[in-house]
């Protein structure tokens, strides 16, 4: 097995691993978590496919910085929100039915 | 003057003017409201222009600084991206007067520069001609839409915002891992070079489905409709009118623009799944609308419904059929946010927004309650109104293509939401035990939600005109015409 095919079956378990995680874990900071491990996963499939045979591509490695950028507002906004939800319903978890 | 016109870069005019007047609003809360209303009408002026440019010069491509793809990124505009840039600009303008109304001078500077970047979100998405620019556009339109639906006060409100930021950011990471596998396919991420090059492979397919699933999330499908009502009734109500016109049509537009161009044409069965779960989402969106005892709640069920509509077009695969569902979207969009509008005057009037309490709200908001019947018209699909031509494109389509049964989902969907439609109305005419708490509600709020609501029905009486528009550029290939 070569090693970009290596790293980019790692990114995809990363990815369902999170995926995993984001619908098991009632905890919010645990899914905000689960949602940056499914970042990471799709940052390292995009970086591992960027090896052609001998050459690196280089547009995957700016898609990987521009999608950074993106991972860090969301998580942001997500831990923001948290703490407003905490500071509302005592509790840093989503109601489990919606209330009618 | 012509040559005047056509020197200005319109296509990044429409992105550029809302993204800096939200950074402005931003800066000088103060003057948000001066500032925001100036940037909406500069950045009609700037949808006018481009619509002028090509309806005279026909589709076009512009590379950003002058690299172009595969590198560069390029903005693209057609009669599908116009259509919705201009519907954009519609509802966006009603709510920008509507939300002048709503918000008091101390909620005006949180409300508008998110509105604003919200607003440039959208144009850059319509604009987008490679699909990881359509990923980064999504992402800002989700945090922008998340950020306002948080503006409402309250545990349950916020409880919303943060489950639909989950949905929003998994909706979004299921597409970027589709687009990562595209990439590595073809070698370009210029949603016509993928065209080109992409073959029917089992990675392709993968891919596809991957992205296919992160747009229904977000475009609230049925099954995955779960996060949509609550987040859009517990919004403030020009925020609700804005998603539910909006934000939702966003990702369809997206999975429109690929199916169109680079899902491979073996896609009879997906076709079919996506047209019986717009079916599903039809009957089960209007069943749970009857059910609800808040009218914004009843309002954001029927947005799952009308989405099913949407999705009547992919099993259709005909010229016909998609006019008939970009013809739903337009009128939807309008008189969803009529709708809406109308129930954040209800609910500023009364102090709440309990249906079997509306307590001849008839006699006290008669401009209100007409903006919401002429809404309901156009969203039952009667005559004349944009949601009639709409199904009658859809039903056309789907006796022409020999598939007669989407016409009874289409028949069938019109009935319920006119059940609830004429339920809202008749309590409007009623009595109830429990007094409304008046407040009076400013004249541009009922105006604004009114002239929304008569465009809805003026969309019937003159179809001619959007439908010569959205074959610009022919977006949906060379099928025969109307």
């Amino acid at each position: 097995m070569t090693s970009p095919l290596l790293f980019a079956l790692v990114g995809i378990g990363l990815f369902t691993l999170g995926l995993y995680a984001v619908i098991v874990h009632p905890h919010l900071l645990r899914k905000i978590l689960a949602v940056n491990v499914m970042g990471s996963g799709v940052f390292l499939l995009l970086v591992a496919l960027a090896k052609r045979s001998n050459s690196v591509d280089p547009v995957p490695h700016a898609m990987v910085i521009t999608g950074i950028v993106v991972a860090i507002s969301a998580t942001a906004l997500a831990v923001t929100l948290m703490l407003r939800v905490k500071d509302e319903t005592g509790r840093a978890k989503l109601p489990e039915t919606p209330p009618e | 003057m012509s040559a005047l016109i056509f020197s200005i870069h319109w296509q990044v005019m429409v992105i550029l003017l809302p993204l800096a007047g939200a950074i402005a609003c931003f800066l000088w809360p103060r003057r948000a409201v001066l500032l925001a209303l100036s940037c909406a009408l500069g950045t009609t002026i700037a949808v006018i222009g481009l619509s002028w440019l090509v309806v005279v010069e026909g589709a076009q491509r512009y590379a950003v600084g002058g690299w172009g793809a595969p590198l560069g990124i390029d903005l693209y505009v057609d009669g599908l991206s116009l259509l919705m840039l201009i519907v954009t600009s519609v509802v966006g303008v009603a709510i920008s007067i509507y939300a002048n109304g709503y918000f008091d001078r101390s909620r005006a500077g949180e409300f508008w520069p998110l509105w604003l970047f919200l607003w440039g979100a959208l144009n850059a998405l319509f604009l987008s001609a490679d699909i990881f620019n359509l990923y980064i556009t999504l992402e800002l339109l989700g945090l922008a839409a998340v950020a306002l639906v948080a503006l409402a006060k309250g545990a349950q409100p916020l409880s919303s915002a943060m489950r639909y930021l989950l949905v929003t950011l998994l909706g979004s990471l299921l597409f970027l891992l589709g687009v990562a596998l595209l990439y590595h396919s073809a070698g370009s991420v210029d949603i016509a070079i993928l065209a080109e090059r992409l073959t029917a492979s089992s990675v392709v397919w993968i891919a596809l489905g991957l992205m296919v699933v992160g747009l229904l999330l977000k475009t609230a499908l049925f099954p995955l409709h779960f996060w949509l009502p609550q987040a859009h009734a517990s919004a403030p109500a020009p925020v609700s009118a804005l998603l539910s016109a909006l934000v939702v049509k966003a990702s369809f537009y997206i999975l429109i623009r690929l199916w169109l161009e680079i899902v491979p044409s073996n896609n009879f069965v997906l076709g079919q799944l996506l047209g019986l779960l717009g079916a599903a989402a039809l009957l089960w969106g209007n069943l749970q609308a009857l059910r609800q005892r808040r009218l914004k709640m009843l309002i954001a069920y029927s947005t799952v419904a009308q989405l099913g509509y949407l999705f009547l077009a992919f099993p259709l695969a005909n010229i016909i059929g998609w006019t008939g569902a970009l013809y739903m979207l337009l009128s939807h969009a309008i008189a969803k946010a009529a709708m809406f509008m109308a129930a954040g005057n209800i609910l500023r009037f009364g102090g709440h927004d309990s249906i079997t309490d509306l307590d001849r709200i008839v006699q006290r908001l008669p401009l209100t309650v007409t903006t919401f019947a002429l809404a309901g018209v156009s969203i039952m699909g009667l005559p004349p109104s944009g949601g009639f031509v709409a199904k009658w494109l859809l039903l056309e389509a789907a006796i022409r293509s020999a598939q007669w049964w989407w016409g009874v989902v289409l028949v069938l969907g019109g009935l319920l939401s006119a059940v609830w439609v004429f339920k809202v109305l008749g309590h409007a005419f009623t009595p109830s035990t429990v007094p409304h708490e008046v407040r009076a509600v400013p004249a541009s709020m009922e105006w604004s939600a009114l002239a929304l609501a008569l465009m809805a029905i003026a969309l019937g009486l003159f179809s001619s005109w959007p439908l010569a528009l959205m074959m610009i550029g022919r977006p949906f290939g060379d099928g025969g015409g109307l």
